[in-house]
């Protein structure tokens, strides 16, 4: 590892090599703090014709140097240290290009090392493709399929307790051995394996696979039950993801060569700055990412930093697949108007089909926003079965337990806990409206309590997460004043309810001394303007059903941070949370909450007639 | 800058092209540099290996994992035909036998010593691969396969299912309006490539495929139909391994959409000859959509004609596609690119054009929402 001295940064260059788009960021000192001066982009260029992603690169950086006015290739090198006003002191990158990691991992039992496992791959940036289990189900046979079936980057394999018994570890080995797995990207290298397992299993692991696959031994993930010890594993999965993988893919040798710092899996650096900026707060904070192919779903609860990656849920290549997941109903329970099922399954095959289209109509934008909400709930339910305690452990209990009792494998992600939501992606940094990506947030999480919202503007979190591993102030600093934008508080009473009947009383104290008091009906949104880095203190008394963090009926003086949406009062219910059955009462409640918040402009203005939609014209 | 457009699908009276053709695993070329090939010849063929079973001996003899291998009547290498006794153990003074039956037909690959387990292998699997198109072989990959080399009518379609086919091209509409009715279906279109114009049903489909029809050609097709004959709702736009009976490829798009006029007219004037065609569709890194290439080999060099896409940036006069609603399927000519970002009914501000539908007033569009034609 290069050591790089973070004080004497000045200037910073960063790029995320995504799957279409190469985004490019230069971060300056100014003064005594780290800002984001200028970005740019350009498409990413590892398919044909170019196949050499640093193409993309430097046309990325042409546009900085564009945008900032000043020099800082020369020729094709970027002019490192910083020599008066030309280069910059530091270069990094991100790549999730050519369709980023793509692991399978094993374990001996699915849900207790195969999951610690998953969670070890998915922390480092991963897409898991499949998990192979003794326990899970399939023949010996039908698993050696699949793994020969399946052309992963890299396989992770893990099983048994340190001192625990050898022969399930070495059964794995055996089946990955008769399967005798390829890489993805080509024949011309052998396939990494890293074995995270019994250390008791490492001579057998070695004699049976030494010789079929690049090998590679870490310690256990899973020493003892009770702990998870992910690191080491993770730690590999980078370096591997470095040296076979990124180094096979076209132009990334040379990239490297650029860069002091390794090229990070783009998952991976997202999830480092969230957990950097949760680990330094303290505080509880989900992440999403919602992407044309993949929404990826970061936490941290009590500590513990999960990541999962829903593979195919996403805005345009995955937009079908969402509709095939969920249902039609489910996302036409979003949308406040009529339409034919026929036209909007063929609209949402059209997206797929042609991927880079966007809404220009308002009907669209709703039905296109209205999607997203169903496909962050499905990528948030998968990130909660995931991020859970420890299965398979003991739990000691005390009297005192009698009545609260948890089985293990719970899931850590507790909706009243949570501080802070951040969202990010297309569809939420880019809606027209703020306040579009604060509903769509709420309808999909359905935080509980208290809970402050936040879009990241530019998606620039890869580039920062990197960055984090090298300069965490700089990193937090830019993160929080540049990338973050704040929308604002939401306060969710939990509790059943009757619609209409008063739900929760306010009283809140405006920056300046301006008092309000205001009751909120069940049912019912309502929007309070509180402008960016002002706080008002409020004082929240529950109906004797509600909950807002401490106890049912009982109140709660808390202050609310603004942001550029405001505090959002969302008495709609949360245990449950259900829209009307009825047609129209639920086309009438999503307007009502729509006009609450000023989601979208009047339809009437931007109607487009059905003679318009059809007959298609023919192409000539 | 990024070109904020979507090119054109190509749609080409006469070009050349060249495709790989690959075998999965290393194994044997067939064919040599410069051979002439048909679509149906075959260029390489190798051996999968054969799938594996297991057999936990140690479990059925009755003894140690270690101690399997000195059971084995079978060595490690050796031959078996299912149900043949691989292993067997004596025990209570040889008086009671163990027997292991293989369940395969295959080879003893191997013993472990910690779990008991035998593994045994199947017959290899023969994979050829074919030329799949009429041309000449002008590349050999040692070991690996071939890239032939053709010329001709090529155009490709926005979406498809099924795999490779070949077979004589057959228009069964008079325009490319017309949708493709199940009355038009008969035997005399076996073994055919039909072409359709704006739309066809599952139920004409599934007649086609009664029919024996090898594929359709069709602009448009609705989802909820495509469900029905796939039996499933596609997710992710990976298509090329279904098993229809038949492939489809879809010029246009979902719904009923009459097929490009050129695209129709290419076709028509492919009537009666050979084509081959891919339905094997790929929306990701790497995009592949669905083809049909007519090839001629006789000799029309120095042919090569537009692709019927367009490099290079839009300008004012450009003839353009509306590839998303309110517009979808409408054509216009450009009559302003305007440089700043404008706002659009959603509110959201992004690069536009302007378009002349054909009424003299112009319609402001995302230029992501449009695709550049041939004039």
């Amino acid at each position: 590892m290069t050591t790089i001295d973070p004080e004497k940064l000045n200037s910073i260059l960063a790029t995320d090599c995504g799957s279409t788009t190469t985004k490019a960021i230069l971060i300056e000192r100014r003064g005594s703090e780290y800002r984001l001066i200028v970005r740019g982009e350009a498409p990413t260029t590892v398919e044909a014709p170019f196949e050499d992603v640093t193409r993309g690169v430097l046309n990325a950086i042409m546009e900085v140097e564009e945008l900032a006015g000043r020099k800082i290739l020369d020729g094709e090198r970027i002019i490192t240290p910083q020599k008066g006003s030309e280069g910059v002191d530091l270069y990094l990158s991100t790549s999730s290009a050519g369709g980023g990691l793509q692991m399978m991992v094993s374990g001996v039992v699915k849900s207790m090392t195969g999951e610690s496992a998953q969670r070890a791959a998915l922390g480092a940036g991963a897409i898991v493709m499949d998990v192979i289990a003794s326990n899970d189900g399939r023949l010996p046979h039908e698993k050696i399929k699949r793994i020969r079936h399946l052309r992963p980057d890299m396989i992770l394999l893990s099983g048994g307790v340190d001192g625990g018994t050898t022969a399930h570890v070495a059964e794995m080995a055996e089946l990955l051995a008769a399967a005798d797995p390829k890489a993805r990207l080509g024949v011309g290298y052998e396939l990494p394996v890293i074995y995270a397992g019994n250390k008791d299993a490492v001579d057998i692991v070695k004699e049976r696979l030494g010789k079929k696959v690049a090998l590679v031994i870490t310690p256990n993930l899973r020493p003892v039950l009770e702990r998870e010890n992910l690191g080491p594993a993770r730690d590999k999965i980078h370096d591997l993801f470095m040296e076979h993988v990124m180094a096979h893919a076209p132009g990334y040798r040379k990239l490297m060569t650029w860069t002091p710092v390794p090229i990070m899996p783009t998952p991976g650096a997202v999830g480092l700055i969230i957990e950097t900026i949760a680990r330094e707060e303290g505080i509880q904070v989900i992440g999403v990412d919602i992407g044309g192919a993949t929404t990826d779903v970061f936490s941290v609860f009590q500590g513990v930093f999960n990541r999962t990656v829903s593979a195919n849920l996403g805005m345009s290549y995955s937009v079908s697949n969402v509709l095939a997941e969920t249902g039609l109903s489910n996302i036409m329970r979003w949308v406040p108007f009529e339409m034919g099922e026929r036209d909007l399954r063929n609209r949402i095959k059209n997206k797929m089909i042609r991927p880079t289209t966007i809404p220009q109509s308002l009907e669209e934008l709703i039905i296109e926003q209205a999607i997203s909400r169903e496909a962050l709930r499905l990528a948030f339910e998968q990130h909660k079965s995931l991020a859970v305690g420890l299965k398979g452990v003991q739990q000691e209990r005390t009297i005192s337990d009698t009545f609260d009792q948890t089985a293990s494998g719970e899931t850590l992600v507790r909706l009243d806990h949570l501080d802070l939501l951040v969202g990010s992606g297309g569809v939420l940094s880019h809606a027209p409206r703020r306040s579009q990506a604060a509903l769509m947030m709420l309808d999909a999480f359905l935080p509980e309590h208290i809970t402050e919202l936040a879009v990241d503007s530019i998606f620039m979190a890869p580039q920062l997460g990197v960055l984090s591993t090298v300069h965490p102030r700089a990193a937090k600093e830019v993160f929080e004043k540049d990338c973050l934008i704040r929308l604002g508080s939401t306060v969710a009473p939990t509790g059943p309810g009757k619609d209409g009947a008063t739900a929760l009383r306010v009283a809140l104290e405006m920056p300046g001394g301006k008092r309000e008091e205001f009751s909120i009906p069940y049912g019912y949104l309502r929007l309070v303007p509180l402008p960016l880095g002002e706080t008002a203190k409020a004082t929240l008394r529950p109906e004797k059903t509600f909950d807002v963090g401490e106890g049912k009926g009982k109140e709660r003086v808390v202050d609310l941070k603004g942001g550029v949406v405001g505090l959002i009062f969302d008495c709609r219910g949360r245990q449950p949370f259900k829209l009307p059955d009825d047609r129209a009462a639920r086309i009438a409640k999503l307007n009502q909450w729509n006009e609450a918040l000023g989601i979208y402009p009047p339809r009437e203005a931007s109607k487009v007639s059905v003679a318009e939609l059809r007959p298609v014209e023919a192409r000539a | 800058m990024a070109h904020s457009y979507t090119p054109g699908l190509k749609v080409s009276a006469w070009t050349k092209l060249r495709r790989e053709r690959k075998l999965p695993l290393p194994g044997d070329v067939l064919v040599t540099l410069g051979q002439p090939v048909t679509a149906e010849t075959v260029v390489a063929r190798t051996e999968l290996p054969g799938n594996v079973q297991t057999v936990n001996a140690a479990n059925v003899l009755g003894v140690l994992p270690e101690d399997v291998e000195e059971c084995l009547v079978k060595p490690v290498g050796s031959a078996v035909e299912k149900g043949e006794t691989f292993a067997e153990s004596r025990s209570f003074f040889g008086l009671f036998k163990s027997k292991c039956h293989s369940p395969v037909k295959g080879t003893v690959e191997s013993v472990s010593k910690v779990t008991g387990q035998v593994l045994l292998r199947e017959e290899p699997i023969p994979v050829e691969v074919d030329a799949y198109v009429d041309g000449t072989v002008v590349e050999v990959h040692p070991r690996s396969g071939v890239t032939i080399e053709t010329q001709g009518t090529f155009i490709q379609g926005i979406f498809g299912v099924g795999g490779e086919t070949c077979g004589e091209l057959h228009v069964l509409v008079s325009g490319p309006s017309e949708p493709l009715e199940e009355r038009a279906i008969d035997a005399s279109s076996r073994g055919k490539i039909v072409v359709g114009g704006a739309y066809v049903t599952a139920a004409t489909l599934r007649k086609a495929i009664a029919n024996g029809i090898k594929a359709v050609v069709v602009g448009g097709f609705d989802d909820e139909d495509l469900r029905s004959i796939l039996g499933y709702d596609l997710g992710v736009a990976i298509t090329g391994s279904e098993e229809l009976g038949i492939t489809l490829i879809v010029t246009e798009g979902f719904g009923s959409i009459p097929m490009a006029a050129r695209t129709f007219e290419l076709l028509r004037s492919c009537e009666g000859r050979r084509v081959s065609v891919s339905g094997a569709t790929q929306i990701r890194a790497g995009v592949l959509r669905p083809e049909i290439v007519a090839a001629s080999m006789d000799g029309a060099a120095g042919r090569e004609g537009s692709d019927g896409s367009v490099e290079g940036g839009l300008k004012p006069g450009d003839l353009v596609r509306v590839i998303r609603q309110p517009y979808f399927g409408k054509i216009g000519r450009v009559t302003a690119l305007p440089p700043e970002l404008m706002p659009l009914e959603t509110e959201a501000k992004v690069r536009v054009l302007e378009v002349d539908f054909g009424g003299g007033s112009s319609t402001l569009l995302p230029r992501a929402n449009v695709e550049m034609i041939e004039s």
